[in-house]
Order: C-alpha cells, then structure tokens, then sequence
C-alpha cells in the first residue's frame, strides 16, 4: 500500500501551493485528503491555523461535500453511480457482486482498511452504465468480468496508475452532431473575430443571435454580458459552470472532453465582452479524470498565446483560465451557490438580487454560463447572429445537445436544431416501447407517451439536456421515488421547507413503496409540493417535487394500487421497532415478529 | 438615510426609508410577519421562510427583499398563513422539541409563532433523529435536539461577539450546529454565558445553566403577550437604542 503523508506535510503543502487562500478551502480539503484518505480533526485544526481562518469554517465545508469524510475510506474508495438510468442497468447487482467479491458490505470500510464501496449520485455516464468512480476517477461500462478485474486489482493493492487504461475509457458516444459537434473550430477564430470587429460589434451579434442559457433556465446571454459589462468593480470574473449535476445530464462531459477548445474560446470571449481578467471553470468532482486533458489544453492556449497576457498580441488583452474541483453536491449547479464554493465555502445559494453580473466572485461581477452557451457563444463569434437564429425556432434559436439514455438502443449525445420532437428523439435513439421521457433530469418535466409530439424548446419542453427514457416496463412510481431520494440527499439544508420537505416526500415515496400508503399520504405529498414549490429558496426546492407531482397526475395506477387504505395507515412501524431488541436477542423466528394482519 | 417611498400591504401604504427591507418597514409601520431567522439589526438571512410574503404576486423572504416604490405586498392572506404553519410544523418534526418540560417555554420564539400562526400539531411525521447535547461548558447548555438551524447564534457570534464560536455543519436534513474547538466541545470554545450568540437563542437550543424555570407559568413573556406584539415593541426598543 502506498505511504500515508504526515498531516502537517499534506496541510503544509496544499496550503503553500495555493497561496494559503482561504477561498481556494474547497481545493485544498480535496488536495489534503487524497493524500490522507480522509479528513480527520487534526488535519482540520491545522488547516484552520495555517489559513488563519476558524477551524469552525473548515469544519463547515469540510463536512456540506459528499465527497469529504472524517473516517478513511481506504486505500480504494469505490463510488457507484446512483441514479435511476444506472439502477435499470444493473448498479445494484454490480455494487452486490463487487462487494462479494471483495467480501465487505456496501458503506462500510473493509476489515483490513483497503476498500470502501458506497452508492453516490448520478456521476454523468448514463449512457455507459452502470458506472462508477474509483478514487475519483470513472470506471464506466461495469458487468462482472470488469468487476473481477477490478476486485482481483484490488486485493493486489496495485495502484491505480497501473490499472489498464481500458478500464478508464469514456467514450464520447455522439450519435448526432451538428454546427457544435460537427463543423471544426479552428482555436483562435472567435478571437480574432472579436479583436477585428470590436467588443460592442461582438455582443450585438450575440444579442442578434439571441442565444439564451443552455443550463436550463434560457435567461438571454447577452443581457447577462452587456449587464457584467456595464457593471463597475475592481477585478471581474468568467465562471464556467462545468457542474453538470443534473441526473442523466453527460453532454458537457462531451464538450469538455473533445471541444474543450471551443468552450475555452468562448470564455475568453466573453473576458474580452465583460472586460474580465480572470477565468474559473467550476469543474464537478466527478469529472476529475478530465483534469489533465483540460489543463493540457490551457497550456498549449497558452503558449500560442491564446490566454494569458497580451492575448494575440493584443495590448492589454489579459485572461487566464484556472480550474476548479467540485466535491460532490448537485446544488453547486446553482449559479450562486456555485460561486458560494468558488470561494471556500459551502454550496449554498446566495439571497439574490444582487445576482452575479454585479456581485459575484469575492464580491466582483461576475459572468457565469454553462459550458454548452460558452461553446454557442464563440460559434456565434465566427459565423454571426443570422447563422444562429437560422436554426431552431423564434424564441430558442439555434442547437441544444441532448444526453439520451436509458430504454434505447443508441444511447449517447444527440445535436438537434431546438425544436425537435420527443417523436423525432425517439425515434432516432431506437425506443421502440417507450412509455415516458424525463426531460431536463428530475427537476424538469416527465413527458408521458400521451405527449409525444410535444417539442423541445423554451416554449413548450425546456430542458438543460437530459432525456431519460423509460419503456413501458418500468415502474414509474419508482423512477419518481429514485429522483426523491436524490433531492433529499442533495437538498443543501439551508431553508426550511427544502430541508425538511424533501426528506418528509421522500419518507412518503418509501412508505407507500412498503406498501404502507393511503389517501392520507397522497394529500400530505401534495401539500408538500404546494409549500416546497412557492416558498423555497431556490430552484432545487421549487422544482424537487415535480417528479412526484408529474408521475403522480400521469401515471396514478402506479401510485393506486400502492395503497394499502384508501383511508389511514400509520408510518409507524410496529414490527421495525423490534427489529433492534431481535438484533440483541440474535431472534428471527416467528415469534419474533407481529404479523400484521392483511387488508 | 435618504429617499423615500411607499408600497401597499395587505392594501395599507407603507412609508420606506432608502436601502430598507419589506420586513423593517412593515415593522416599523407596526405590521407584524413573522419570522424566526430574522432579529432586528441583524444581517438578513432568509432561511426560515416563514415570513414569506407575495410581492408582485411572487413569493420572497420579507427580510430579505428591499422594499421598492409601488410594490404590492400582501402577507396576511389565507394561503401564505396555512404555508406559514406548515413551515412551523415542519420545524417542529425535524427536532425533538419537548415544549412541556423545555426550560424555553413560555419565552421561545418557536413555541410563540406555533400559537400565532394557530398550529395544533404537526401534521407531518416526526423524524425523531439522534441530534448530541452538549453540557461540557460551565455557563452554556447546548442542546441540538431543539436547534431550528437559524444560524442567528452563528450571526451574533461572528459579526458581534467577534468570535466565530458556532456554524453550521452538515448538509440537508443532516444540517448540525458545530462549534469551534477541536474536539467539537463547547467547553473548549472562548463562548461566554453574556455572549450575545447565548442571548440571541430564539429557543431552547443555547441556555443559559441554573437560569432555569426562574419565571412561573403564567407570567413568562410570551404568557403575557403574544409574539406579535412583543416582536413590535422590541424592534422599537432597539430603535431606541440606535440601532434602527
């Protein structure tokens, strides 16, 4: 097994190395614990003393990311993959048959302190799961004999350097490509484009294109850059939001790991809009293994001088790109919670107004876009407004990359002109038998096959690129019962009703899964729904209850024949409550149990 | 301050200074909302939600959002009330709250906006959870069974007592108040029982030791006033102090 570094030397240097900002508190408790394997009270203490900062705010960020624990996992840390996509392709058999082969239970650390395998939110390869992370680094594409590889490797203790590549391979899977994946970009066009025609010429093509968000919110980007322009402030900064959280969402993935150019060129653009100087990419936790690739990427920009000072030899044309690390929490997604995380904190979402064109990043304006609009924005540049409004329709121009996976036989990304019917998706991805389609991930809109011909755009079926797809086998109740479970586990915690509304919802899902369901349950979950959605504090709450609400006014037989009475039936449950007194007896006989009489 | 304007509420007008949230002009114009996140001159936070209010026909924290010339603000309405116990209830499930027994009762906020708002029992299930208690500080009993996550400790103890002794750890409804030493005591934090995070406690969570039961049933604050009075003549008494 390899050596475990001191504490103080860890802390020593990840601190040194990131100037000991306290703003950088996120990367360096991912730097600390993977030389340590876990966060442990003293690496936090010395942190805190070597940041000049509470070790009660350390202790705060350390403890909000999934990906950080207290307790070592290990020499190998296995996540598997939880959302409902990866469930239908087997995850739960293959987290089963892992922890068989390594003989542990799912949670838990080995007995000999080697191995922890543990189940993690949607980690971005719908369309090649079941998968999961290994130290961080995706193993996609899992069945059996890959698993007896990988446990075999395991009880070597090789280290993960020298695992065979095949094992790491992501494949980009693009089954339709369009002006976005399909046409070449040749790195420095869109710059030159700008310098030539002039930053005011440049947003008014891209307000011409009328090109808006492709995170999923379509607010109109050259409102947000005109608006970070205008904005006073000492430094500005471009964020790119690479947090692709949202479950069955990879098309990032994509761009990142193929055109990462592309979106590079167009963060640069926007710095030349705005008048930044600096540029964060706000890269998820899961995407680690992409990393190097990007970082490679920035230093040959760099060096043909398509980033840092005097950019094409421009006076004064000065941006730099640096990368950030997620640790695991969808609601970092959030713009402002985002940020909030940029800066060493927890990912909570900010009280807003201000938004972030004028007070963002410590403070600065700020201009933060997703990955894919980074990507239309520097196309934009090159070949004009017109071009873009040529595609699509009047109030969603030009093309939106769609992640399809699940019941298809082509699963992989998709570039289609906005507009394009569920039918048409459908049809191109080979789902023959499908019942519903989840677009936009759980916080979207479940479109049933009574639907079909409905389109994606912003005015009927928006999405930020998820397109689940479930055939008439599958049970839809607990495709909405999965996405509870994600909410609840992924709700920050920071206002009421979210904190404590989708725990209550997910504790009804589980109830009538039991079997334990009535009427009663069916109008406690709607009146959850109706205070999550009108008094949260962010997008997470208002829209954590629209898997329930929509499968639920869609699909009802699914929730029906669930209930048990169509009265009351209490969640207590008078046999669980035993269940620890027949732990300590070592009983499970049946006199050890209450039956509970049938309805 | 300068400027000045007004917007409706519940169809009154209310007067505004420049820079002033919904929540302390109302205040000020003796309309109560209530809140249990928000304390008058505190940084806002807007984390309860309870004083949730529709401005312009969409709904936002009436302590965070800066009141502007011409808004309609309505909050005493049928809809937002029941939203508003809903919210009290939920507070109440995800603790173990023990307002019979609780040294707080009859002065915490909690149990006062559960009369104001007309809860009777929470109608959700209660999530019994396993929060510590933490009785190692000589003066300050911290117990987290009846934490509702305001962060007001967290507020008053950074931005006022200048000691950052609390924050909030954890996520989702595994959200936790920790405190700032090593071993997670609150023995081996420099908190002092006359801190202001101690007196800011709006329920039973920080108390102060052999304080309790000093006031008999019956002529507790709230025993005597309800909530939405108290909370009126507070912020005027802070007002007068020159805080406002």
């Amino acid at each position: 097994m390899p050596r475990i570094a001191p504490i103080s030397e860890a802390v020593g240097h990840s601190v040194e190395r990131h100037g000991a900002r306290p703003s950088h508190l996120v990367q360096i408790l991912r730097e600390v614990q993977a030389e340590l394997r876990c966060l442990p009270g003293p690496a936090l203490d010395e942190l805190a003393r070597a940041l000049r900062t509470p070790r009660v705010r350390v202790e705060s960020a350390a403890s909000f990311y999934h990906f950080f624990h207290s307790q070592s996992h290990g020499a190998y840390e296995i996540l598997f993959s939880d959302n409902i996509i990866d469930q239908m392709l087997g995850k739960r058999e293959m987290m089963q048959y892992l922890c068989k082969l390594l003989w542990l239970q799912p949670g838990k650390l080995s007995e000999d302190g080697l191995v922890f395998v543990e189940s993690t939110s949607d980690i971005g390869m719908g369309d090649q799961g079941p998968a999961a992370l290994v130290n961080g680094h995706v193993l996609p594409s899992l069945d059996e004999s890959r698993l007896e590889l990988v446990a075999g490797l395991i009880r070597d203790q090789k280290p993960l350097a020298r695992w065979p590549r095949m094992l790491f391979e992501v494949a980009d899977n693009v089954r339709k490509a369009g002006p976005l994946l399909g046409q070449a970009f040749e790195p420095g066009s869109a710059l030159r484009k700008v310098l030539e025609q002039g930053a005011e010429r440049t947003l008014a093509e891209l307000d011409a294109s009328n090109l808006r968000g492709r995170g999923g919110a379509g607010f109109k980007t050259a409102v947000k850059w005109a608006s970070c322009r205008r904005a006073q402030g000492s430094e500005k900064h471009v964020v790119c939001n690479a947090d692709e959280g949202e479950p069955g969402t990879f098309k990032d993935r994509v761009l990142l790991q193929s055109h990462a150019d592309l979106v590079f060129e167009g963060m640069t653009l926007a710095a030349r809009v705005i008048g930044a100087s600096h540029g964060m990419v706000y890269l998820r936790g899961e995407y680690l293994y992409l990393l190097e690739q990007l970082e490679a990427v920035l230093a040959r920009r760099r060096k043909d001088g398509l980033l840092g000072k005097g950019i094409l030899g421009e006076q004064g044309f000065d941006f730099d790109i640096e990368i950030h690390l997620g640790a695991g929490a969808y609601i970092c997604g959030e713009e402002s919670a985002l940020i909030e995380s940029l800066e060493g904190r927890p990912g909570k979402p900010r009280n807003r107004p201000p938004y972030p064109d004028t007070f963002g990043y410590l403070g600065q304006p700020t201009g933060v876009n997703n990955v894919e609009t980074f990507a239309c924005a520097a196309k934009i540049a090159v070949h004009g407004g017109a071009w873009f409004v040529g595609m699509g329709t009047p109030a969603s121009t030009g093309s939106k990359l769609m992640s399809v996976s699940g019941d298809v036989k082509r699963p992989g990304v998709y570039e289609y002109p906005f507009g394009v019917s569920v039918k048409q998706v459908l049809s191109d991805c080979g789902a023959g038998n499908a019942q519903a389609v989840q677009v936009g991930g759980p916080s979207g809109t479940c479109v049933s096959w009574r639907e079909f011909d409905r389109r994606i755009c912003f005015e009927d079926v928006p999405t930020a690129g998820a397109f689940m797809v479930f055939s008439r086998d599958r049970d839809m109740f607990e495709v909405a019962r999965n996405f509870a479970h994600f909410f609840a586990h992924e709700s920050c915690g920071f206002c009421t009703p979210c904190r404590v509304g989708t725990s209550l919802l997910r504790n009804h899902m589980d109830k009538l899964a039991a079997g334990k369901g009535s009427a009663y349950d069916m109008v406690q979950m709607k009146r959850l729904m109706h205070i999550m959605l009108t008094m949260s504090h962010c997008g997470l709450g208002h829209t954590a209850a629209n898997p329930v609400v929509q499968t639920m006014e869609k699909f009802p037989d699914a929730y029906e024949r669930r209930l048990r009475n169509l009265d009351f039936e209490p969640a207590f449950d008078l046999d669980g409550a035993l269940q620890t007194a027949r732990l300590i007896t070592g009983r499970d006989d049946e006199w050890a149990h209450i039956v509970s009489k049938q309805p | 301050m300068s400027g000045a304007g007004a917007f409706t509420l519940d169809g009154m007008a209310i007067a505004y200074r420049e820079g002033e949230t919904i929540m302390e002009a109302a205040t000020e114009a003796g309309v109560y909302i209530p809140h249990l996140c928000h304390q008058p001159g505190f940084k806002p936070h807007g984390s309860c939600k309870l004083c949730t209010v529709s401005i312009n026909g969409r709904n936002g924290a009436a302590c965070t959002v800066r009141a502007q010339d011409g808004m309609t603000v309505l909050n005493n309405t049928p809809e937002l009330n029941d939203s508003r116990r809903a919210l009290t209830e939920m507070l109440f499930v995800e603790g173990n709250h023990i307002c019979p027994a609780c040294e707080k009762s009859g002065e915490c906020q909690l149990q006062a906006v559960g009369y104001f708002v007309g809860m009777m029992t929470p109608r959700f299930d209660h999530f019994f959870p396993a929060r510590d208690l933490d009785a190692s500080h000589p003066e300050v009993l911290l117990d987290r069974n009846r934490c509702i996550l305001c962060e007001l400790c967290v507020r008053a103890s950074r931005d006022m007592d200048g000691k950052d002794v609390f924050a909030i750890g954890g996520r989702g409804i595994r959200s936790r108040l920790i405190v700032n030493s090593p071993t997670g005591l609150l023995a081996d934090t420099n908190l002092s029982a006359k801190d202001k995070a101690v007196a800011v406690c709006p329920v039973g969570a920080i108390l102060v030791k052999r304080r309790a039961y000093e006031t008999p049933i019956g002529r507790r604050l709230y025993d005597r006033q309800p909530i939405s009075e108290v909370a009126l003549e507070e912020a005027k008494t802070l007002k007068g102090k020159g805080h406002g």
